[in-house]
């Protein structure tokens, strides 16, 4: 197959960057989107150019360290798919496609495609955890949690903090992210002693960082990899309320 | 060199808690003197980073991705062990201990395996406790599953994402830490070089990956948890980033590294589609407790899966292996899956593959319930194949996976260099010449929170190291050293991209050096190696900026280490002169092509000593001694 690529290059945090446009031949259908990307910056080094910087790893969908807005979409136009688990198969012979960073004001670029997704990290020092050392944990039967709230638990866990939410929100909301790790500790009552600072201290950080609201246009769950659901913005907006009254 | 494990006194079951009753402490308000350096993030990282800091200890802790959570552990589907025995299917400590020692093929130290098998337990306790959305039961108890070479269910998980979960866990653990200023992380940093004063492990070089700046830490002991080599072989199931660097590193300032040609490839993964694969994709060995592995019976039989007729099907694990079946463990999976296609029975359009088939388990279960057990890896297999598992069945073939050799360590988890610990896949201590499905992420945690931090401790009690300024000679020597090697990199003036030096080490390494190995062979090895190792100092190509982000330098020292890390693997290869768990000499088989055992020679750690870029490494064995098992012949038929 062959396609046009049209990519971000910016050679550093401060530079000013703008769209390159590349052709590529020969790529099987069967091959990954960044087995296609390695082969265009095969091409670019042996003609001495600088290649493309971006994040991928795992390849498996899991990582969340790649990355990319494909024609306008966080990870392209598969759904519930993380870009290295895209397939050329699912372009056209003869494409235009656009690949373009994370935008948003808490991920500054700092290379062509690659972003500082750090913000993800200071939001989940601040409570993105249960205060327990390590140690003296009781049997771990010793509680029991019934299979729906330990599969609504797996279900905001399953987050892979890759940031397609934020890229697609108009507002750069996090608050898919952070909802789903406030939800992850609500339905477990190992999370319960924390549950007001918890749900408190990471806001307040996403607010610094930031990130926007959610003003429910739902973009973020459409590109979700993991397909997680708005109703965790929801069941945080729900802790949140329950811990601003409570603190006061 | 003589070698001591340090194996605490006593019998067996009581070795752990001799050693624990007898360590050194410090006290509370010394351990904030102490300052640790920890290097990588996966679940023995940063478990060992969070439970250090926890204690008191100064920690820095260092991973070259943008954040911890990425490490590779993430990637790890199907499940931990642990022998809780939840199930009353007749487990135990010792029968974890016994699976484990045989799974390895008796090429693993006791003492070590029986404390993993002991501390099991606690790993399990601690992720619940941090919140780690194990599946359950309705009744609201855990829930179980069972995975190669064992008869019992003890496997926990969580989906098919148990290594993330279980990361996250640890991760958040870590989190918490930094949160609190007990660990300064270091993002995107990459640890080059160790630094060793009159033998003692004390700082470690790292480059800044977004500047290239070269920076120095010292500190009063050096963890490394930075995984396995598996990509030596170019395609494997590690992520693309995974490297022996840190290792290698440290192995060429004076550490040995033990057993370097225990690699387990792992029997169910995606088949190769071509010659621009970048990586290969793992099918959880959990699928095998529904899945039935078959191949046509007639070599060359092109029919569609669903037209060959039950009796002319060949489910040869079940066959050969009648009390274990499609659980057999994952050395022997592979070997016969291999077997299967060189006799030409293969299928696919490579003829390297077999059926992993669920049409008995749907038919048995429903869909319904094979979608809730496994429903995520089946997207998976589809998304890459764009083939349907629940319609037709899955097409695996052997892949690399994880390494159970490493850096050596005693029983205390330090080096032969003091002061260095190495946790995790880095380290070769517990799982022998091969791994049991779902022991790696117990070997991982158990390292970091439960064994480290305790004799890590002992070490700063009794030893009492000093902490060296970064103004040493040694950190200025170490620090030259790692600046000329990337101004060399910077400097080859080649028109080949270092990947195609990497594709081209790893299929020699896949055929020669892979899932069965032969003198020949691994000569070959030796001799061409070296060769591919002039080949890229030469004709490489790497863009020259140094002093921001240049993830293809990055890469291309990371493919260097490879190629000199490659033929350390051979020589050991060729040193074990028998077959045992993963390591499969051709030389040394049965009639029916199992694997042949040499004890009377070679039941002995093999570790080995840098002596110099192309020079032959020296051997130093450290000789197993089984007190509590008997060395039997590996039977799973």
């Amino acid at each position: 197959m062959d396609f046009t690529l049209h990519v971000w290059r910016q050679p550093g945090p401060k530079a000013e960057g703008k769209m390159a446009t590349y052709p590529v031949k020969d790529i099987s259908p069967d091959s990954s989107f960044f087995e296609m990307m390695d082969m265009v910056n095969y091409h670019l080094l042996v003609k001495g150019e600088e290649p493309i910087a971006l994040d991928y790893d795992c390849l498996e969908g899991i990582c969340g360290n790649c990355s990319l807005m494909i024609n306008g979409i966080a990870h392209g136009p598969e759904p519930g798919t993380t870009t290295c688990q895209l397939h050329m198969r699912s372009f056209k012979d003869g494409d235009h496609i656009y690949v373009e960073p994370w935008r948003a004001k808490a991920f500054p670029v700092i290379r062509d495609l690659v972003v500082d997704r750090s913000a993800f990290d200071r939001i989940l020092q601040a409570g993105g955890f249960v205060s327990v050392n390590t140690g003296g944990a009781p049997d771990a039967n010793a509680i029991p949690i019934s299979k729906e709230e330990a599969d609504l638990s797996m279900d905001a866990a399953q987050c892979i903090g890759c940031g397609a939410c934020v890229a697609s929100c108009k507002n750069a909301s996090a608050m898919l992210f952070v909802g789903a790790k406030v939800a992850q500790f609500a339905h477990l009552p190992q999370g319960k002693a924390e549950r007001t600072r918890r749900v408190l201290q990471m806001i307040e950080v996403m607010d610094k960082e930031g990130f926007g609201n959610c003003t429910n246009f739902h973009e973020c769950e459409a590109v979700c990899p993991k397909e997680i659901s708005v109703e965790f913005i929801s069941e945080m907006n729900r802790e949140y309320l329950r811990a601003s009254i409570v603190s006061k | 060199m003589q070698l001591d494990a340090k194996i605490p006194a006593g019998s067996l079951t009581e070795k752990w808690d001799n050693y624990r009753e007898n360590q050194k402490l410090v006290n509370p308000a010394n351990k904030r003197k102490f300052k640790v350096i920890v290097v990588g993030t996966g679940l023995a990282g940063a478990s060992a980073a969070a439970t250090l800091a926890e204690l008191g200890y100064q920690v820095d802790c260092f991973c070259f991705h943008d954040t911890p959570r990425r490490a590779h552990s993430i990637a790890a589907q199907g499940g931990i062990n642990a022998a809780k025995n939840y199930q009353n299917d007749g487990d135990s400590i010792w029968r974890l201990f016994y699976d484990t020692v045989k799974g390895g093929d008796f090429r693993s130290r006791e003492a070590n395996v029986y404390r993993l098998a002991q501390v099991s337990n606690n790993i399990i306790d601690q992720c619940v406790a941090q919140g780690v959305p194990f599946a359950r039961e309705y009744g609201g108890t855990l829930a179980n599953r069972s995975f190669g070479g064992a008869q019992v269910s003890r496997t926990f998980y969580a989906r098919g994402q148990t290594g993330q979960q279980l990361l996250l866990g640890a991760y958040s653990a870590l989190c918490r830490q930094i949160g609190l200023g007990a660990v300064k992380m270091h993002a995107r940093h990459e640890m080059l070089d160790l630094v060793v004063v009159d033998g003692f492990a004390c700082g470690v070089i790292v480059r800044n990956l977004f500047n290239g700046d070269i920076e120095r830490y010292s500190a009063h002991a050096v963890v490394l948890a930075t995984g396995g080599y598996s990509n030596v072989f170019y395609l494997s199931t590690n992520a693309k980033a995974c490297n022996v660097t840190a290792a290698y590193r440290a192995f060429k300032k004076g550490a040995l590294f033990a057993n370097p040609c225990y690699t387990q490839i792992h029997p169910t993964c995606i088949p190769a589609h071509g010659p621009q694969q970048a990586k290969l994709t793992l099918m959880s060995e959990s699928l095998r407790n529904d899945g039935r592995i078959w191949v046509p019976k007639k070599a060359g039989d092109k029919r569609k899966p669903m037209d060959i007729p039950e009796d002319e099907r060949d489910y040869y694990l079940e066959r050969k292996y009648p009390s274990f079946g499609n659980l057999a463990p994952r050395d022997i999976s592979s070997r016969s899956a291999r077997d299967v296609c060189n006799e030409g029975r293969g299928v696919g359009e490579t003829g390297r593959g077999v059926y992993l088939d669920f049409r008995d388990a749907i038919q048995r279960l429903g869909e319904d319930v094979i979608r809730q057990r496994y429903g995520n890896l089946f997207q998976m297999y589809q998304k890459i194949t764009a083939e349907d598992p629940y319609k037709t069945p899955m097409r695996i073939y052997p892949a690399p996976h994880y390494t159970m050799g490493g850096l050596w360590v005693d029983y205390e988890l330090m080096s032969n260099l003091p002061g260095l610990f190495v946790i995790g896949e880095a380290n070769f201590s517990d799982h022998g010449a091969n791994r049991l499905g779902a022991s790696a992420l117990m070997q991982g945690l158990a390292d970091g929170y439960f064994i480290l931090p305790y004799t890590i401790t002992n070490f700063f009690a009794s030893v009492k190291p000093p902490l060296v300024s970064v103004n040493h000679e040694e950190f200025n020597k170490a620090e030259t050293v790692v600046k000329d090697k990337i101004k060399r990199l910077l400097s080859i003036r080649g028109n080949q991209p270092s990947r195609m030096f990497h594709r081209e080490l790893g299929k020699l390494m896949r055929d020669y050096c892979g899932m069965a190995r032969n003198e020949a062979g691994l000569k070959k090895c030796l001799q061409e190696i070296p060769a591919i190792r002039e080949e890229f100092w030469k004709h490489a190509i790497i863009p020259a900026t140094n002093e921001q982000l240049n993830i293809t330098l990055e890469r291309a020292g990371r493919v260097a280490d490879h190629l000199e890390f490659a033929e350390l693997m051979c020589y050991d290869a060729l040193d074990r002169d028998e077959s045992c768990g993963a390591h499969f000499r051709e030389e040394h088989q049965t009639a029916e092509g199992e694997a042949v055992r040499n004890d009377a020679d070679y039941c002995y750690v093999s570790a080995w000593e840098f002596k110099g870029v192309g020079e032959p490494p020296v051997l130093h064995k450290e000789s197993l001694q089984y007190e509590s098992v008997q060395l039997a012949v590996r039977s799973y038929k």
